[in-house]
């Protein structure tokens, strides 16, 4: 199958310290794939190189066959890869309709911005049903909740139409249903998209995810469905942070 | 509506000021007016777009003296000197004097220079992610920069005096009341004209897409934008509306030099802004007529203290009501339903469905 993404080779150094040595890692068009790690494994490392945000020492990051390091970041949304901050941040001044508008418009040309907003597009309003925020759709964005907010977060990358879609943790600090909802969410927009998303919670991934990639201080230690990642003595030293004996006595 | 019909009540207002006001009054008006065209271009870069411009003085002063060039050789008529080249020993019109004699060239870089300035800057600056105070000090840098140069220059600028002498002023007659009466009118139109065309600007797309970067330029990057681009348009807006306001100032006031348009000029206008409310189009034009209304009065009466009055009167602003006066309203309303809020209980769901 054809990898949409393909990162090879990754070194990121933050003043002499190294963030992610020596990564390869792969996704296929279409994938929902899970990447977990323990705190500083460099997953959001990974996913700011690949949007621009950092700058590897080394390495390579091909999106659909272009090259995506060096490129400034709204340079890497318009090739496609949309991604959300583990801190949510939606414009509290604007509506809920207007951040999606306002996400949905880098596309539009420049008398199309000068306008003021008349009604509300096709994709905007698909993306608010998709989301559940249609009643909330002319409410200031700063009265949503937690969760909400995570939401809105996603349909603004929705309405940007990328191909990949990078989630830094969209689940955490929700309550139960609100993961429940999310999770659901992610099933659906990764109907039509390829998604990767950074998640710790074990009961979540377990419920979703079907390929878990794990990350440990900066390198790959596996790769698998989540079923032989837990299986994996390393994740369960590492990631866990158990005994093996701890955690056989959880699952049994 | 009801924001139509104040703009209609104020436009009527302002264009029946010469009927009440002494024409040495209307003149301090026209003079204010034309700080509010440099405050309508604050309010949309600062208050909108969160750059703090401490150097409008620049822009203000490239449309101005465009237009003090273009008079000055209208005056000498063809082939002369303006007088103050030939005090200074100067003996062939300078090349860069030369283009200003056109009257359209004179019009169009009246908002080409500062705008062009203005992109530059803006592009080499917000490219480089300089913003915050780092922003404000280099805009300021900027207006000590061009008053140094303008000072230098004594043979091509007027130096220290600037230009001064305007008699005519595109046929009008500066020194009579009626034409000055025509003056008025024509920046109390450009006055009305700014502001709608930057009402229209910040409620469009742009508009929130610059309250946007504001508020976390850092995300809308990610939205696909590039905010450098977006953030120098506001910035070379405001600089054109600066530079229009400058070529007014010139035959309303009769002259131009450095002091129009230094630092201190710089901080006055923003300040103006400040205390009228820089997140209201209308709080800005009206801080910009207050505050240089209040400077008119209280320099004449203590000009040591003013100085101290307005610092004092910035940092107030800035400390207690960082809306400006256009914001007090809301900004009590919110005082008190937070002062509300611990005292009696939110209403329930329940309550709110009955209601
Ligand atoms: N800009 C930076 N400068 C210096 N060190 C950094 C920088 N960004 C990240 N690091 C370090 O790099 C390591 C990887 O960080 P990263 O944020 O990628 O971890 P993470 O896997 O996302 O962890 P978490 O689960 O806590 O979000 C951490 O040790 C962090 O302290
Ligand atoms: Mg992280």
């Amino acid at each position: 199958m054809s990898k949409l993404l393909q990162v090879r080779g990754l070194n990121v150094v933050f003043s002499g310290f190294h963030a992610i040595t020596d990564l390869d890692f792969a996704l296929d068009a279409g994938e929902l794939r899970f990447l977990i790690g323990p705190n500083g494994a460099g997953k959001t490392t990974l996913i700011d190189v690949i949007t621009g945000l950092t700058r590897p020492a080394s390495g390579s990051v091909s999106f659909a066959g272009q090259e995506l390091v060096g490129r400034r970041e709204y340079q890497v949304v318009r090739a496609g890869v949309g991604r959300t901050f583990q801190t949510s941040v939606v414009f509290e001044e604007l509506s809920v309709v207007d951040n999606l508008d306002l996400a949905a418009g880098f596309r539009r040309r420049l008398p199309a911005l000068l306008r003021r907003r008349h009604g509300v597009s096709d994709d905007v309003a698909s993306a608010l049903d998709t989301i559940g925020l249609g009643a909330l759709a002319d409410r200031p964005a700063g009265v949503l909740s937690h969760g909400q907010r995570q939401w809105l977060e996603i349909g603004m990358l929705v309405v940007q139409r990328p191909r990949l879609l990078l989630l830094d943790e969209p689940v955490a600090g929700m309550s139960r249903t609100e993961r429940e909802r999310t999770g659901e969410l992610l099933q659906s927009v990764a109907r039509d998209h390829t998604v990767l998303v950074v998640e710790h919670d074990m009961d979540f991934l377990r419920r979703f995810a079907s390929t878990v990639t794990v990350l440990h201080e900066g390198r790959l230690l596996c790769e698998g469905t989540v079923a032989e990642v837990q299986a994996d003595p390393r994740v369960q030293e590492v990631y866990l942070g158990r005994s093996r004996d701890e955690l056989d006595k959880e699952v049994a | 509506m009801r924001n139509r019909i104040a703009f209609a009540l104020i436009a009527v207002l302002l264009l029946a000021a010469p009927l009440v006001f002494s024409p040495f009054r209307l003149d301090l008006l026209a003079k204010y007016l034309c700080y509010a065209i440099v405050a309508l271009g604050i309010a949309l870069a600062w208050g909108r777009g969160g750059m703090l411009t401490l150097g409008q003085g620049v822009f203000f002063g490239l449309g101005g003296y465009a237009m003090g060039m273009h008079l000055k050789l209208v005056e000498a008529g063809p082939g002369q000197l303006p007088d103050f080249m030939s005090w200074s020993g100067v003996e062939r019109l300078p090349l860069l004097w030369k283009p200003f004699a056109d009257p359209v060239f004179a019009l169009v870089m009246v908002v080409v220079l500062p705008v062009t300035v203005a992109l530059l800057l803006g592009l080499l600056v917000f490219r480089q992610r300089v913003r915050g105070a780092y922003f404000a000090v280099l805009s300021q840098a900027l207006a000590a920069a061009f008053v140094i140069l303008l000072v230098g220059q004594q043979g091509l600028t007027g130096g220290t005096n600037g230009l001064t002498n305007f008699q005519l002023f595109f046929g009008l007659d500066l020194y009579d009341d009626a034409d000055r009466r025509i003056l008025y009118f024509a920046i109390v139109v450009v006055l009305g004209l700014s502001y709608l065309v930057v009402r229209q600007l910040a409620r469009s797309r742009y508009g929130q897409l610059l309250v946007a970067i504001r508020d976390g330029e850092d995300r809308v990057r990610f939205l696909g934008y590039d905010p450098a681009l977006v953030k120098t348009f506001a910035f070379a807006f405001s600089a054109g509306l600066a530079g229009i306001a400058g070529a007014l100032f010139v035959p309303v006031v009769g002259l131009l030099t450095p002091a129009n348009l230094g630092v201190v000029a710089s901080l006055e206008l923003l300040i103006g802004v400040a205390i009228g409310g820089r997140y209201s189009l209308a709080g800005a034009v009206g801080g910009a007529l207050l505050f240089h209304y209040a400077k008119t009065i209280f320099s004449e009466q203590w000009p040591d203290s003013w100085l101290y009055v307005q610092g004092a009167l910035f940092v107030a602003v800035m400390l207690w009501a960082p809306r400006g006066l256009a914001g007090l309203a809301g900004q009590l309303r919110d005082l008190v339903a937070a002062r509300r809020r611990p005292a009696a209980p939110a209403p329930t769901v329940l309550e709110e469905a009955r209601a």
